[in-house]
């Protein structure tokens, strides 16, 4: 039996409602997520902002909340995310090129890609237990640079391999037949038409794994990154700390002065994460090479 | 032509040497997934030389530290649990609304850049979500729960799920997007209204990309550290009552890490015990995943 | 099949029973036929009927697609190329090849076909500037880009790009040059072009050119060989084809009832 006319204007309107409702409530959940973001920012940029200053970001830390100041975890993270690249970048890329041009369809690389999206899954802190147990203590490496850079670049390896993988994955296959039909060998096909073409997406890739190694605590904390370092690491085995971990040194204060100093030091954090990732925008945008015809 | 032929027998040797080398490269990751097991499984049988495994599943307390030594994993997976589910509970539907009206309602212009900041959601390092756990969130809930105590499992939680909405809202929505119209339209000719096409067909032909990324959103909770440290509290409890201090996994990992633990003691062998506990919780939730993924995808043309 | 050439000539290609398969899917069934030096030879029929295929088993670019394998031999001037100890590069110095959609390196026009030779082995600027000059004069496209070599090769017109791409091949000095439906993507104008271009070059050069468009292989070549559902069905004489074909499946695609 077909409804009557008013029948189905009636289930009309009720339908249109409940999308209202939805609609609604859908924009209320994103207005929250969004929302939060901007208040976390706000609240730590209201907090800290008084105490960033000159002699903030060129003190060392100290039991006077007044008077400390981020230089050596400053200092510590800029050398172990370039310890770290040197380390990762070569390794990674390097995996990537195997897996994408040398072994795509072998049985060996398939249990490779399994490992490698399993250990992106990994929690960072177990890479921690690994640095510890492993280099630390066994290889003897005790709480130095060296250590914090191995265990990172185990870390960020996976995220690496994936990133760079599909930068090479999105070079055209015409380019390297046109290559090999030149009787250019494996090799020369991809060191001189496949990287170049990727080398915008290897570039930004690269940049975005280093920007969430930065922000990491936990690994390093494990490894033994010390909370109260008052001086510039001067070796590759010198104990070291890192903004993050100053950071949680900082919270766990119970002083005020230390609140203002937390919140301080994430500023500086947030802003050295906006200017990577500024840059691995533009980087993409300098270098892409139009492929396409 | 002999002079080329002598440069390609050259460049063979040197293609084969590359070769050997990037393989070396690519199977540095198996060596690193045998490393961290190798280490857990070492430590692990070393930790149950010396506590039973029945202690261990069953005692519902965990001292190591004290002189007084439990060793119930017991109160640990229940902070563990606790703060992992109140993550959830905050980004499943967050993430899940937000994944629809994205794919389905949201324009393209709205979509370029709310999708974007969302993903900054997912880039903030985690201290500073502890940080703004303690001194922001938990003070302001404590203006409507006054019971509520500074160090417990209810603010990091919140705070845990609204770092994970990206993680469900972006796989979701992925899923969703993998969808061929040609199922909407023939929704809408028969009818359906946008909302029910979005609920009755696109989210269960998208159902196996949902289900895996809530899969992986628990296991990203399960995992994360720094925000519970700074703001859930160092006390095992086995509780489900999230206004009280509690302790975490990783967590405690981190507790004794700080410490000075030598090697060889039994302190030092229960982290990894702990560590081992929480690698196997987040690789069968992940292998979960991706066997979800695989096997319930739709395949379409 | 049927196969009526008369040898007059030397011998580019003697293709004896060969067989090619996509995992398990035979793309190409019991082929032979002999491709004699300094002719076009044309190969045709419909889609998917394996000439594509066929084609490029001349230069082993089919190594590079990983489920692909052959039986049978094709022998290029009396030495198999399949064989074990022939190296697929060393081929592909002497077999050039030209793809159907344009695909020139993201690069410019000069270091496009300077690649080749740098590959080969040449370095020194006068060497390069040289092959590039001759190259590019062969491939009819040198007053078009002579004052401008520096400049980015994807920026040329589709027609220009495919010339290019002849030129990029040419500067090998291949003895051999295999088009895959190279004008497919082209306008009438640049396509004829190309025709003109061809007609040239088989003076110095073997070519094999396989076409959809069957007036362009009567235009062309002097040989046509007619594939379908990866048998070669005839093979012989360009005139005899399409004026008498011998089989009565030629004869249904000449006239236009499939295909």
């Amino acid at each position: 039996m077909k409804p009557t006319h008013s029948e189905i204007q009636k289930l009309l309107a009720a339908r249109q409602r409940i999308e209202r409702i939805f609609k609604a409530v859908a924009v209320l959940t994103l207005v929250i997520a969004i929302g939060t973001l901007a208040v976390l920012l706000i609240d730590s940029l209201a907090d800290g902002i008084n105490r960033l200053s000159l002699q903030f970001l060129t003190s060392y830390p100290s039991r006077r909340p007044q008077q400390a100041g981020i230089l050596s975890a400053l200092v510590g993270t800029i050398y172990l995310m370039i310890l770290t690249a040197l380390l990762a970048l070569p390794v990674g890329i390097g995996a990537a090129i195997y897996l994408e041009e040398y072994a795509k369809h072998h049985w060996f690389s398939r249990i490779i890609e399994v490992n490698i999206s399993n250990l992106a899954g990994v929690p960072s802190i177990i890479y921690g237990l690994l640095g510890l147990e492993l280099f630390v203590r066994t290889l003897g490496l005790d709480r130095s640079l060296l250590s914090g850079a191995l265990t990172m670049s185990l870390l960020v390896l996976p995220i690496i391999i994936i990133t760079v993988r599909e930068a090479l994955r999105a070079v055209p296959t015409s380019v390297r037949e046109a290559s090999y039909a030149l009787g250019a060998s494996r090799w020369q096909t991809i060191w001189h038409q496949v990287l170049p073409i990727a080398f915008p997406g290897i570039l930004t890739g690269s940049i975005l794994a280093f920007s969430r190694a930065i922000g990491e605590a936990a690994p390093l904390i494990m490894i033994g990154a010390l909370t109260y370092i008052a001086f510039l690491p001067d070796s590759l085995l010198a104990p070291f700390s890192v903004l993050p971990i100053q950071i949680f040194n900082w919270v766990s204060r119970p002083q005020k002065g230390f609140a203002e100093n937390a919140a301080a030091g994430i500023i500086v954090l947030l802003i050295v994460l906006l200017m990577m990732n500024a840059i691995a925008v533009y980087l993409r945008h300098r270098y892409q090479k139009k492929v396409y015809l | 032509m002999t002079i080329i032929s002598q440069q390609v027998k050259r460049n063979k040797t040197y293609e084969g040497i590359l070769q050997g080398v990037l393989f070396l490269c690519g199977s540095l990751s198996v060596l690193t997934t045998l490393g961290i097991v190798v280490v857990l499984i070492f430590e692990t049988i070393a930790f149950f030389r010396e506590v039973s495994l029945l202690e261990f599943l069953t005692d519902s307390q965990w001292t190591p530290l004290f002189d007084d030594k439990h060793f119930g994993i017991l109160s640990l997976l229940s902070g563990t649990f606790l703060t992992s589910m109140i993550a959830i509970l905050v980004a499943m539907p967050v993430g899940l609304l937000s994944a629809i009206y994205l794919s389905e309602y949201a324009s393209t212009k709205v979509r370029s850049w709310v999708k974007p900041t969302l993903e900054v959601l997912a880039g903030i390092p985690t201290v500073v979500y502890g940080y703004f756990a303690l001194l922001f969130v938990t003070p302001l809930l404590q203006t409507f729960i006054p019971s509520l105590s500074g160090f417990n499992a209810f603010g990091p939680g919140i705070v845990m799920g609204i770092m994970i909405i990206p993680m469900v809202s972006s796989l979701s929505e992925d899923a969703m997007y993998a969808v061929p119209q040609r199922l909407r339209e023939a929704a809408c000719a028969l009818g359906s209204s946008k909302l029910q096409v979005s609920l009755r067909v696109v989210v269960p032909a998208a159902f196996s990309g949902i289900a895996a990324s809530f899969l992986l959103a628990i296991s990203r909770a399960i995992g994360e550290t720094m925000i519970v440290v700074i703001a859930s509290g160092q006390q095992p409890r086995l509780t489900l009552n999230p206004l009280v201090p509690i302790e975490t996994m990783t967590a405690y990992i981190v507790q004794v890490s700080m410490g000075d633990t030598p090697t060889g003691t039994i302190e030092y062998k229960t982290i990894f015990a702990v560590g081992m506990v929480l690698f196997l919780s987040t690789l069968i939730l992940n292998l979960l995943s991706q066997w979800i993924r695989e096997r319930f995808q739709e395949k379409y043309e | 099949m049927t196969n009526n050439v008369e040898q007059t000539g030397s011998i580019a290609f003697s293709i004896d029973h060969l067989n090619g398969w996509y995992g398990k899917r035979q793309a190409l069934e019991d082929i032979s036929l002999t491709i004699p030096e300094h002719q076009v030879t044309a190969i045709i029929g419909p889609s998917g009927c394996g000439k594509s295929t066929f084609i490029r088993c001349l230069n082993r670019i089919n190594d590079t697609v990983p489920n692909f394998r052959v039986s049978g031999h094709v022998l290029f001037k009396n030495k198999d190329i399949y064989d074990p100890d022939v190296d697929p590069i060393e081929i592909r110095f002497k077999i050039g090849m030209v793809f159907q959609k344009p695909n020139p390196f993201p690069k410019s026009i000069y270091d496009n076909i300077a690649y080749g030779p740098r590959i080969w082995g040449v370095s020194d600027r006068k060497g390069l500037d040289s092959i590039v000059e001759e190259s590019l004069k062969k491939a009819a496209l040198w007053n078009e880009v002579k004052d401008n070599l520096s400049g980015s090769a994807t920026s040329l017109s589709g027609g220009q790009q495919q010339r290019l791409c002849i030129a990029r091949a040419l500067a090998m000095k291949p003895e051999v040059l295999l088009l895959d439906e190279p004008c497919s993507a082209l306008d009438p104008i640049a396509t004829a072009r190309i025709e003109d271009l061809l007609l040239d070059l088989k003076k110095s050069y073997t070519i094999v050119i396989v076409t959809h468009n069957m007036q362009q292989a009567a235009r062309v070549s002097g040989l046509t060989g007619f594939f379908l559902l990866g048998k070669l069905v005839e093979f012989g004489d360009t005139r005899q084809i399409f004026t008498n074909p011998k089989d009565s499946k030629t004869e249904d695609y000449i006239t236009g009832r499939f295909g």
